[in-house]
């Protein structure tokens, strides 16, 4: 089972890193890249591979934001709550996606299209607010336009 | 053979979100099937700073300002501009106001800034290693290997009187030396581009506009202390910076720059990528050590400095990617030249990311010593939509607020600290009067509780309860004791914190509670919100001389708090309205008002 569940490209990037050392984080991100978060499986796996205790895996996965334990929408909206998108109103979008779709934030909906993330600065403050579809970057989102912006995925 | 003009178009992470990379495709398209390809070079560049204005084009040798382009345009730019020779003017910048500008150095935005650290961005294509040479790039390592010694090249830096940027100010210079000094064959140098800083994103564009700066300032480190490996911490969340970082280094060892026997000086040296994963606290240096070796970024008790005892337990150099980008300048032209800038306190230029409710949004670097009021209104145009200043924010979630009274106040390390907030690393927040001043020390509060790393209970324990106060004032349930207690956890966080994030984060807090007072004690006292943000202490209700009973509000409103008859006014029951604000935004007779 252990052998299907990495791809060829991440079973040789693991090997790769296997012996260097501070690798844990490199790998984890590369396993959330192809698999979309961290499952017990995955995790079980890379500690087989690194011969790192699971215990120190999971204490890793759990302390960074950017590790996911649970699998995403097949779109992963994530709403921006940095400062400037906060003060130009970043959590009535999270309350207008909670009304459109239901979702709460980690929250995932039931047809496991969409998922929702509220997500520390983009990087891009000038258009806030700021929220991102599957990597696209919509900004100076609106109530009103949210509805509109979800239909795009659908 | 040169070309007749140069086409520049934005490629920061701002501009690309609104498409720029599809203007550049269709530039490119467009001159092709005009049939002026070989007469016109389009370069995707980084960032120009002015994002509130993005996309932007520029193009040379007219120096023409093009704003907010679409994809569409791209066919009348290479038409007019290019073949005809006629600026576009519906695309320029200010031609809203009848007044085209002449030159980019006139618009107010550019005014006043002073561009080191900046000095490529939007200039070169980053991703391309020839411009970067062409201004002067590389120049500064070639210095550094063949005519300075390792104490020539600190001594520069002390000359420079360059102190670092990431937030603590502390003297480049004397981390090199350190460093240098301290025992030991295997030494590293860290580059910190954790930029954890929510609302800034100065690293960012440093690092997407002008990677080799960094990577050339890294080298000349490892020349002077003797290392030969460099790592790159950057965040995970910034794709764009980590691909234009691997295409600078794999240009780098191409060209000899990185890797064995540099420039066949005998030197090695080479830099490896190492992502972060979304924790704030690893912009603290041991953390961030922490972090690269593989573990949970906790902070560890200092000393032993990194300069001694840093990663895997060698000595290391730990600079930001602001303070490794000013470097090679600082090598090229002379210590002196950097201390000519500024003030005797803080030499050199600092960037900032002005944003909130400012008219122009973007990223700033001015001369150090520039006063807040010049930034927020003279290159950032002032207060958006015609609202009051309030305040605006510096250091982050480690900063405080900075009101009208100091807004003279000239920009650097001392001044800042002196009037309670720090300079951080570059994030200036302006709020305007809509703004709850108790909110926004919450929202700080919510973002260090959730941050901390949980090793000490200061920090753990102390934040929590603190912000749990605040809490309660935003709910209209604290008393006078809640604030006194609030200042007792305050100081014992400060006191008693290991690292600087939970030494600092009581400032919001604090410097709210000095300069706010009046609005803490309307919470309090009143249970009033005074900006009307605070959900529990608002109510809404409706004024019967201006409700005509249109019913609008009451279709519109979730939960039908609104009853009354068509063509006579309306009242909202507030024991069932949720606040949701609905029925404010559907009136067209602005006959609600928050309280």
């Amino acid at each position: 089972m252990s052998q299907n569940l990495f791809s060829e490209e991440l079973n040789a990037f693991v090997d790769e890193w296997k012996d260097k050392p501070g690798n844990l984080i490199m790998v984890l991100h590369r396993v959330q890249q192809e698999i979309g978060y961290i499952s017990r499986e995955a995790a079980d796996e890379v500690s087989r591979r690194l011969n790192i205790p699971l215990a120190k895996i999971w204490g890793v996965v759990t302390f960074y934001h950017f590790f996911k334990l649970n699998k995403p929408g097949k779109y992963n909206i994530q709403v921006c709550l940095g400062t400037a998108c906060y003060l130009k109103g970043g959590d009535i979008i999270i309350e207008e996606l909670g009304k459109q779709k239901g979702l709460n934030v980690g929250g995932l909906t039931e047809d496991g299209k969409f998922s929702l993330e509220a997500v520390r600065c983009v990087g891009c403050c000038g258009l806030a607010p700021v929220m991102t579809i599957a990597g696209e970057v919509f900004g100076k989102v609106t109530k009103d336009q949210v509805a509109g912006i979800l239909d795009k995925f659908s | 053979m040169a070309f007749k003009n140069y086409i520049l178009v934005c490629g920061g992470t701002a501009c690309e979100s609104s498409k720029s990379d599809q203007i550049y495709k269709n530039l490119v398209e467009e001159a092709k099937n005009q049939g002026v390809a070989d007469q016109v070079q389009v370069v995707k560049t980084g960032c120009f700073g002015f994002c509130e204005q993005g996309p932007i084009v520029k193009v040379l040798p007219e120096d023409s300002f093009y704003v907010q382009v679409k994809p569409e345009d791209a066919k009348e730019i290479i038409s007019e501009h290019v073949i005809k020779g006629r600026e576009v003017t519906r695309l320029q910048y200010g031609h809203q106001v009848r007044k085209a500008y002449e030159e980019v150095e006139d618009i107010q935005f550019y005014k006043k800034q002073k561009r080191v650290v900046l000095r490529n961005c939007g200039k070169i294509d980053p991703e391309n290693i020839d411009e970067y040479i062409a201004c002067d790039g590389y120049k500064a390592l070639e210095k550094a290997l063949f005519e300075m010694s390792e104490d020539d090249i600190i001594n520069e830096l002390k000359v420079a009187g360059l102190r670092g940027r990431g937030g603590a100010g502390f003297p480049t210079w004397m981390k090199w030396n350190f460093t240098k000094q301290a025992e030991g064959d295997v030494k590293y140098v860290v580059c910190n581009a954790d930029e954890g800083d929510p609302g800034a994103y100065m690293d960012r564009s440093t690092l997407e506009g002008d990677p080799h700066s960094v990577l050339e300032a890294m080298t000349i480190c490892g020349k002077a202390i003797g290392a030969h490996q460099g790592f790159i911490y950057i965040r995970a969340e910034y794709p764009l910076a980590i691909h234009r970082l691997e295409v600078a280094m794999k240009q780098s060892r191409e060209y000899g720059l990185l890797g064995k026997n540099i420039l066949g000086s005998g030197f090695d040296y080479d830099i490896e990528i190492r992502l972060g994963a979304g924790a704030f606290v690893c912009g603290e240096e041991t953390a961030l050590l922490q972090s690269i070796e593989g573990h949970r970024g906790m902070p560890q008790p200092r000393p032993p400095f990194p300069a001694v005892k840093g990663l895997w337990g060698k000595p290391t150099v730990i600079n930001n990617v602001e303070t490794w980008a000013n470097i090679p300048a600082i090598i090229v032209r002379g210590g002196e030249w950097f201390a000519s800038i500024g003030t005797a306190d803080s030499h050199g230029t600092k960037v900032f990311a002005l944003t909130g409710k400012i008219c122009n949004s973007g990223l700033v670097e001015v001369p150090m010593g520039t006063t807040l009021r010049e930034i927020v209104f003279d290159i950032g145009g002032g207060i958006a939509h015609g609202k009051k200043f309030k305040a605006v924010q510096t250091g982050g979630p480690s900063g405080g607020v900075i009101t009208e009274e100091n807004l003279d106040t000239p920009i650097d390390f001392g001044s800042l600290m002196k009037i309670g907030s720090m300079m951080g690393s570059g994030g200036m927040i302006v709020m305007d009067e809509d703004d709850c001043i108790v909110d926004v020390a919450k929202f700080y509060l919510d973002f260090t509780v959730d941050e901390s790393c949980g090793k000490c209970a200061p920090c753990r324990i102390g934040g929590k309860t603190l912000n749990g106060l605040l809490g309660k004032i935003t709910e209209g349930k604290a008393t006078d004791e809640d604030v006194a207690q609030m200042r007792q956890i305050a100081l014992a966080m400060q006191k008693g914190s290991l690292c600087a994030l939970g030494q600092t984060a009581p400032n919001p807090v604090l410097s709210t509670l000095k300069y706010f007072p009046e609005e803490y004690e309307a919470h309090i006292r009143d249970k009033k919100c005074p900006s009307g943000k605070c959900k529990k202490l608002i109510s809404y209700s409706i004024d019967p001389t201006k409700c005509i009973g249109c019913t609008a509000c009451a279709r519109k409103c979730p939960v039908g708090a609104i009853s009354g008859e068509l063509k006579k006014p309306h009242s909202i029951n507030t024991q069932v309205c949720i606040k949701c604000g609905v029925c404010k935004e559907t009136c067209k007779f602005s006959a609600i008002s928050v309280k």
